[in-house]
């Protein structure tokens, strides 16, 4: 019998590693904020604990391993032999960090380097004064329940045992049952018991809590004598046990065939002399399916597979729509508002929207484990520079779809350690400007007017303006002479190309820039915006749609189609005097808008349905930015409406289409698409696109 | 008769392996989550043996096994300590609590169904 270690069974252990790891850092930062108690350090030490016995179960020894070692001083600091200091909890969090990192390697079956682990060893035995633990004594530990020693010695024909056993009265504290004992051992071979009463004092004299029997037992069995004397390893310094090999066996010993249904005969009466009343307590039948009532009330949450959500949020979606267009047929019919079809279309209109965010609700995770990830960067960030950080975290109850959480990660990692290397000042200059000399970051999440803001403020010197100017125009990204607001300076930043090799250190030499961070947030459908003080910090805002399962969209017209631009990607729209367009090159045509040269591209000619009118008078232009601060004026026949929509990929059916984001339902059932400004600036325009970005028109 | 086990653990993946190992040997399940929960099941579980982790947030094992043996009608019910700790320390004081065996974790099921059975008999057997 063996049970199979399936894919769910690694799956749940990993998934309860991820709530174990959030407690053990829940953990730390009591610590950190000095407000533990002992329990506080008792549940680190259990979350610990629990991986290195989940981890054990599937045979990941690397990570038993290293839980171990931290297991081991964890218990020091719990049993009050471990000082809890600010290098000591240091320590700890870079082990929690690593064991972070076993568990997703063990995970994602990668492999680990194994000097951090050796080197967090060390720094372990170091805190807690121990030499390196025996690794043969240690790893004993781990062995499972003993060995089959009898498959290791093989079957020599059977032997004859005397066994002498004698309980004490604690073997029967213990709830240990020597009749149990007898009848496993029968298993072995055939079994003569004979008891020993002598001992059994007068009536008078009786002690009934003590016991008064020796048995003594004659087994002839192929098993050795260690397997045998297995069989009383729990009952071991609670008895007199005799073990000894017999010289030869003695084919006319007797044996019992079932012994322990006469010896339980034997003892039954002296259980109930230990025991008065009935032994056993009455009870119901058991019930079919009782083992599967285990789990009944032991939590109150449950586990729902990805699928079955985004299955349910498209048909609730498919019900909006469905609501919608009912409610456009039914305006059409011209019914009174008192009608009772208008009434109930109304509440289901109410109900249809609730379920909508109901559902909506569930992708919905809170924003705290990821701050806890931050926690580690800005842990490491700090290291990396010698800086002494705090990191502050606000808010982090606050929910947001599961989907925009996991891709927030990249960007905002980068926005932290951007905070880090150059938000914040170092030890020194903070000390001459007054400040103390460790450095806040703060993280905070807050929902605010549908959307979610999330904030990475620092208390460091502020943007050093003339210098992002002095860099940027270094690199040929804007002209000296361009007039640039202390925003737009700080909008530099953003600038692909912008991050110089000059400040490149050992955090941000990973060819990454803010630009990229802020694309990632753009393709979330949020927006970055930058607000510096100087002298008092830096705060990048990051603001994100609740759910990527819907849209806030301006619905337009171009050639007679009906289209879907994202409203993020919108500044402003425009209606263009004729004056204010002039030709570029062969067939190009920009629009003057706010001292800047914008190139027009007409959506009609990008998606093949005519070519680019000549007159623009009775057409709008969309003005819209992108990715890189691209900016692009795109032709529309007109504006039909602002609304929320339900985003339906096309890319499972259709591959990818550029310059189509996803397709949507609208009211009266028509599929309109919804346009990815992005890549049709990026077909249009091509890569110089970005490059006129800054180019004074005055 | 089928043995009725409650087993407690505050791993849940532990008690996924548990549950699976022992329903599958055929014994009648029942689960908490620590020793607590583990006294509140106790009565409707009605186990003819429990086996416990020590390490446990609420009410740890040794807490949990002493309350169990409190009681006069559970005095002699087996309880089979399964942790991954094997310090001798422990292990007496688990014994002075009144457990009846201890196995270290990663448990081998068949080692573990032999120690039930070791330790157990089913309520009505006797």
């Amino acid at each position: 019998m063996s049970i199979v270690i399936t894919d769910d069974f690694r799956e749940s252990f990993f998934q309860e590693c991820e709530d174990l790891l959030e407690a053990m850092n829940d953990g730390f930062r009591l610590m950190v904020e000095d407000q533990h108690e002992i329990e506080t350090v008792h549940a680190v030490f259990r979350a610990v604990h629990s991986i290195k016995g989940g981890a054990g179960a599937f045979g990941l020894d690397t990570l038993v391993e290293f839980a171990h070692h931290f297991e081991t001083a964890l218990d020091k600091l719990r049993s009050g032999k471990l000082d809890l200091d600010d290098e000591v909890l240091a320590l700890f969090q870079r082990c929690g960090d690593h064991l972070a990192d076993l568990v997703a390697a063990a995970r994602d079956g990668a492999p680990m380097d194994e000097a951090v682990g050796a080197q967090l060893n060390g720094e372990l035995n170091d805190a807690i004064g121990t030499t390196p633990p025996d690794e043969a004594s240690d790893s004993h530990d781990f062995q499972p329940t003993g060995l089959d020693l009898a498959l290791a010695l093989g079957a020599a024909g059977s032997s004859r045992y005397e066994i002498i056993f004698e309980p004490f009265a604690e073997l029967f504290r213990s709830g240990n049952e020597p009749a149990l004992l007898f009848r496993a051992l029968a298993r072995m071979g055939p079994l003569a018991v004979t008891m020993d009463s002598t001992a059994i004092p007068q009536f008078a004299d009786l002690d009934p809590s003590k016991p008064h029997l020796i048995w003594r037992l004659e087994l002839e069995s192929e098993e050795t004598i260690e397997t045998i004397t297995d069989a009383f390893e729990f009952v071991e310094g609670m008895c007199r046990l005799e073990i000894v090999e017999l010289e030869a066996p003695d084919p006319g010993s007797t044996s019992l065939d079932d012994p322990p249904a006469s010896l339980l005969d034997v003892l039954a009466p002296l259980s109930d002399a230990t025991e008065p009343g009935p032994v056993r307590a009455q009870r119901a039948p058991p019930a079919a399916g009782r083992a599967e009532s285990a789990n009944r009330n032991s939590s109150a949450t449950i586990r729902v597979d990805l699928e079955r959500v985004d299955k349910l949020i498209n048909l609730v979606g498919e019900l909006v729509i469905k609501e919608a267009m009912l409610s456009q047929s039914i305006t059409k019919i011209a019914l009174p508002s008192e009608n009772e079809v208008s009434v109930g279309l109304e509440s289901l209109k109410q109900l249809a929207g609730e379920i909508q965010e109901g559902v909506m609700a569930i992708r919905a995770q809170p924003v705290k484990p990821m701050f806890q990830r931050m926690s580690r960067i800005v842990r490491e960030a700090g290291l990396a520079t010698g800086k002494r950080v705090r990191l502050v975290t606000q808010g982090e109850h606050t929910e947001v779809d599961k989907t925009v959480i996991e891709r927030l990660v990249d960007p905002l990692t980068h926005m932290i350690r951007n905070a880090v290397d150059h938000g914040l000042e170092d030890s020194e200059t903070r000390r001459s400007a007054g400040k103390p000399e460790e450095g806040t970051v703060i993280l905070s999440a807050a929902h605010r007017s549908g959307r979610v803001m999330i904030d990475i403020s620092d208390d460091g010197g502020g943007i050093n303006r003339a210098r992002v100017r002095k860099i940027a125009e270094e690199k040929g990204l804007v002209p000296p002479d361009a007039d640039l607001s202390p925003t737009e300076i700080d909008n530099l930043l953003f600038l692909p190309g912008f991050s110089s090799k000059e400040e490149v250190s050992a955090l941000s030499g990973r060819g990454v820039g803010l630009d990229v961070a802020r694309s990632e947030v753009q393709a979330l459908g949020g927006r970055v915006s930058i607000t510096s003080n100087p002298g008092e910090g830096t705060t990048f805002s990051i603001s994100l749609p609740l759910t990527l399962a819907v849209l806030e969209g301006m619905v337009i017209e171009v050639a007679g189609q009906t289209m879907v631009v994202p409203i993020t990607a919108i500044q402003e729209t425009l209606q263009p005097k004729t004056a204010e367009i002039h030709p570029v090159g062969h067939d190009g045509r920009v629009v003057v808008n706010r001292d800047r040269l914008v190139p027009i591209v007409d959506l009609g000619e990008v998606f093949g349905f005519r070519s680019a009118p000549d007159i623009l008078d009775h057409h709008v232009l969309l003005l819209v930015e992108t990715d890189n601060n691209r900016h692009c004026a795109l032709i529309v026949d007109g504006i039909q409406d602002q609304r929320q929509v339900v985003i339906k990929s096309l890319e499972s059916n259709y591959g990818h289409v550029n310059g189509v984001a996803a397709a949507t339902i609208l009211g009266d059932g028509r599929i309109a698409l919804i346009i990815d400004p992005d890549g049709i600036i990026r077909d249009a325009t091509g890569h110089a696109g970005g490059e006129i970005q800054f180019f004074s028109a005055g | 008769m089928t043995l009725r086990i409650l087993a407690v653990d505050d791993s849940r993946t532990m008690r996924n392996l548990l549950s699976a190992a022992l329903v599958q040997a055929g014994f009648d399940v029942h689960l908490a989550e620590d020793g607590e929960d583990g006294l509140q099941r106790l009565q409707e579980a009605a186990p003819d043996v429990v086996i416990t982790d020590i390490n446990m947030p609420r009410l740890d094992g040794f807490g949990f096994i002493e309350a169990i043996r409190g009681s006069h009608s559970n005095r002699n019910l087996p309880i089979l300590v399964l942790t991954t700790e094997s310090a001798p320390e422990l292990k007496s004081r688990a014994r002075a609590a009144g457990a009846t065996g201890w196995i270290v974790k990663p448990f081998d099921e068949v080692k573990l169904v032999a120690a039930i059975e070791r330790v157990a008999v089913a309520r009505g057997e006797a």
